[in-house]
């Protein structure tokens, strides 16, 4: 009796601590750290780090918590970590995401629970259209808006005829949609390979038919370690010289420094398009390319430059609301209004929170360290908004 | 059709269906002369193509490397069985699954540690690097070429090592009834370790071929060890010919269906399902072909005699 009596008394007393004003902003973060893509999460959770170090640790004056998750590449994974942010680690924002298939299974669990989610780089269609939603964000781009730029490129250079190779997964089917949307000429010939944990990194037998459908260029879409492995092949194979090659989130600082050390010189002035470079003359952007720097000693990819921007946006809307973490119409005006120091300059928000911007061509370059890199070059969409966006009820 | 597309998409076939020989040849003699299922088996193609890179990039030369790795990857082989492997012959399977379950997550943690998550690629030398004019005028990439001919000789050597040696009669000897080798006098410990070993080499050099192409990365083995386990079941476990047959038409199989099925499949539904059916197609033939077999010939095409 004494002993129910007592916790009775206990849970009397946790159930009448009062909903205590926050006393720290909490951060989850899912990315991919685990299989080989695990790479791509790693540069993701260092610009993370970077940007939460740079700012103190603090935003209005509120400790910032970071809770870092594995989706180990896997769209059940990624919902189950989702489900425990919100439910118990009680987050007031969940972010990262890499993968578009990821992202989708994972976004009704956070938006549901009413907590704010950002995509630090996937961008399907469905959440940029039907299912855009108020409390979600994208620091990244929509899905086809890259390719769309390369489809323009593919133009102005008078490509006609293109064989095109991506993954069969969300992104890839919406990157081929992209292109697919801008460029003029014909596609000879297309291939969606296996994509996943156990994804297909031979194309042996896909190069074999790119080279004899005798289409003048190739146009792929290979995130993290397949880049690396199909940029290898298709040397190998000998289609330098007689199919040029096109690509989007391919050929980035992830996979250079690799085909670097593998010598592939014939990367160097392969043109991919993309909404930053490392060098775009802002001064956020040299704090975060010099911090990256100089911390991990490495040229940040475009993945760390969404996630250290998702960080300054969080921190945007938490000042807005001086840390009335309870505010959130307060914090999702100040998220809308994009009012925070981006690495790719200034942008807006479009009615679906997807950033209307500029995209740029980019060339693989070395640079003064004799380092490979990409170097931005013109801008190919100016102010450019996803197409879905108009399916977006908001 | 042209057919030097044809003869291309053979070749590389080929080349894939020898580097599943490499992994599957001892991982059929594992299972078959051990009664062991060895899941890690794709952990050693994986600490081969480590081994590899690491050596290339410290020798500056890929067939020293391999030369090199080839003996170190035995011996890690033979450090896994002595260490852990001996002490669960003589428990059941399912136990073997949780073990070697186990030594896949430790052997992927220590890649982690040791050479980080990027993974690493391994420069050919220019000559390799390089595509072969084969007869009419078919183009094919050096490398590959060299793949297919490493794995015929490997399969030639294996042959004459296991019909004509001693040590092979043993193996074979072993693969059809253990017990009775044993009750013989031969010293089965021995010949079970140095079983292990050779299947750890042949897994490495598998490994150590596809990183120039591939590039080595954490959890590579894990993969391709379910396609080498497919090819043994339609081989027939503990066979050397089963397996050489088994992988070739698996090799075959897979890749004729990426390089033609969505041709094929346009001819009978839209070029948008076409699309997306063709690679879900594809990547489920050779299963297709596994449950066949187990339906029709449960032991397998080429099963050792004598059980």
């Amino acid at each position: 009796m004494v002993y129910r009596l007592a916790v009775l008394v206990t849970a009397g007393l946790l159930a009448a601590t009062p909903a205590a004003a926050a006393d720290k902003v909490k951060i989850g973060f899912i990315t991919t750290i685990t299989t080989p893509a695990g790479v791509i999460g790693k540069d993701m959770v260092d610009a993370v780090n970077l940007a939460v170090e740079q700012i103190g640790g603090t935003m209005a004056g509120l400790p910032v918590e970071l809770i870092v998750e594995d989706d180990g590449f896997k769209p059940a994974i990624g919902k189950q970590k989702a489900d425990k942010l919100v439910k118990q680690d009680d987050v007031d924002f969940v972010a990262g995401f890499i993968w578009s298939h990821v992202l989708l299974a994972a976004q009704k669990s956070v938006l549901d629970s009413g907590t704010f989610l950002i995509s630090s780089n996937a961008g399907p269609s469905q959440l940029a259209g039907p299912l855009c939603h108020q409390n979600f964000f994208s620091t990244s781009w929509q899905n086809d808006q890259t390719p769309m730029a390369m489809g323009e490129v593919l133009n102005q250079k008078g490509v006609k005829s293109l064989y095109v190779m991506a993954p069969n997964y969300a992104a890839g089917k919406n990157m081929v949609a992209g292109l697919e949307r801008t460029f003029k000429g014909t596609i000879v010939g297309k291939d969606m390979t296996k994509w996943g944990k156990d994804a297909q990194l031979d194309f042996s037998a896909e190069l074999a038919k790119a080279k004899a459908s005798g289409a003048e260029g190739i146009f792929v879409f290979y995130p993290g370690k397949a880049g690396g492995a199909f940029m290898k092949q298709y040397e190998q194979a000998g289609l330098r010289g007689n199919v040029a090659l096109y690509t989007v989130f391919t050929v980035d600082s992830i996979a250079l420094p690799r085909l670097q050390s593998g010598n592939m010189t014939g990367v160097l002035g392969s043109i991919m398009t993309q909404f930053w470079a490392p060098d775009l003359d802002f001064p956020q952007n040299r704090t975060f390319v010099a911090g990256f720097k100089e911390k991990y000693g490495r040229y940040p990819s475009f993945y760390a430059a969404q996630s250290y921007d998702t960080i300054f946006l969080i921190k945007s809307a938490v000042e807005a609301v001086n840390g009335d973490l309870s505010n959130m119409d307060g914090m999702r005006a100040a998220m809308k209004s994009a009012d925070f120091p981006s690495v790719r300059g200034p942008f807006r928000y479009g009615n679906n929170h997807m950033p209307i911007q500029n995209f740029y061509s980019r060339e693989v370059v070395v640079d003064a360290d004799g380092v490979w890199t990409t170097a931005a070059r013109d801008v190919v969409l100016k102010d450019h908004q996803d197409t879905y966006a108009q399916e977006c009820a908001m | 059709m042209d057919w030097s597309l044809l003869v291309i998409q053979l070749l590389n076939g080929l080349q894939l269906g020898v580097l599943l020989f490499l992994l599957a040849s001892g991982l059929t003699l594992i299972f078959g002369i051990m009664d062991f299922v060895n899941l890690a088996h794709g952990s050693l193609y994986m600490v081969g193509a480590y081994f590899c890179a690491t050596l290339t990039h410290l020798t500056g030369s890929f067939v020293l490397a391999i030369a090199l790795a080839l003996p170190a990857t035995a011996l890690v082989g033979l450090a896994v069985e002595v260490i852990v492997v001996r002490h669960l012959y003589t428990r059941d399977h399912l136990d073997h699954v949780l073990a070697t379950f186990g030594l896949i997550l430790c052997f992927d943690a220590a890649v982690h540690y040791l050479w980080g998550p990027e993974g690493m690629a391994i420069p050919l030398p220019a000559v390799l690097d390089s595509q072969t004019e084969l007869l009419g005028g078919i183009v094919f990439p050096t490398f590959r070429l060299l793949i297919i001919a490493t794995g015929l000789v490997i399969a030639a050597g294996l042959w004459l090592v296991m019909t004509r040696t001693r040590i092979g009669m043993l193996v074979r000897a072993g693969a059809s009834n253990r017990r009775m080798v044993a009750a013989l006098g031969i010293n089965i410990e021995i010949l079970f370790a140095l079983v292990f070993a050779v299947g750890a080499a042949l897994a490495g050099l598998a490994g150590m071929l596809i990183s120039p192409i591939t590039e080595a990365s954490i959890g590579m083995g894990n993969e391709i060890i379910i396609i080498a386990f497919v090819v043994i079941i339609i081989g027939g476990i503990g066979s050397i010919k089963g397996a050489f047959i088994a992988a070739l038409a698996v090799g075959l199989i897979d890749t004729m269906g990426r390089a033609f099925l969505d041709t094929l499949m346009k001819l009978v539904m839209s070029n948008q399902n076409a699309e997306t059916a063709a690679p879900a197609l594809s990547a489920m033939m050779i299963y297709i072909l596994m449950a066949g077999i187990l339906a029709f010939r449960p032991q397998g095409l080429f099963p050792p005699r004598g059980r």
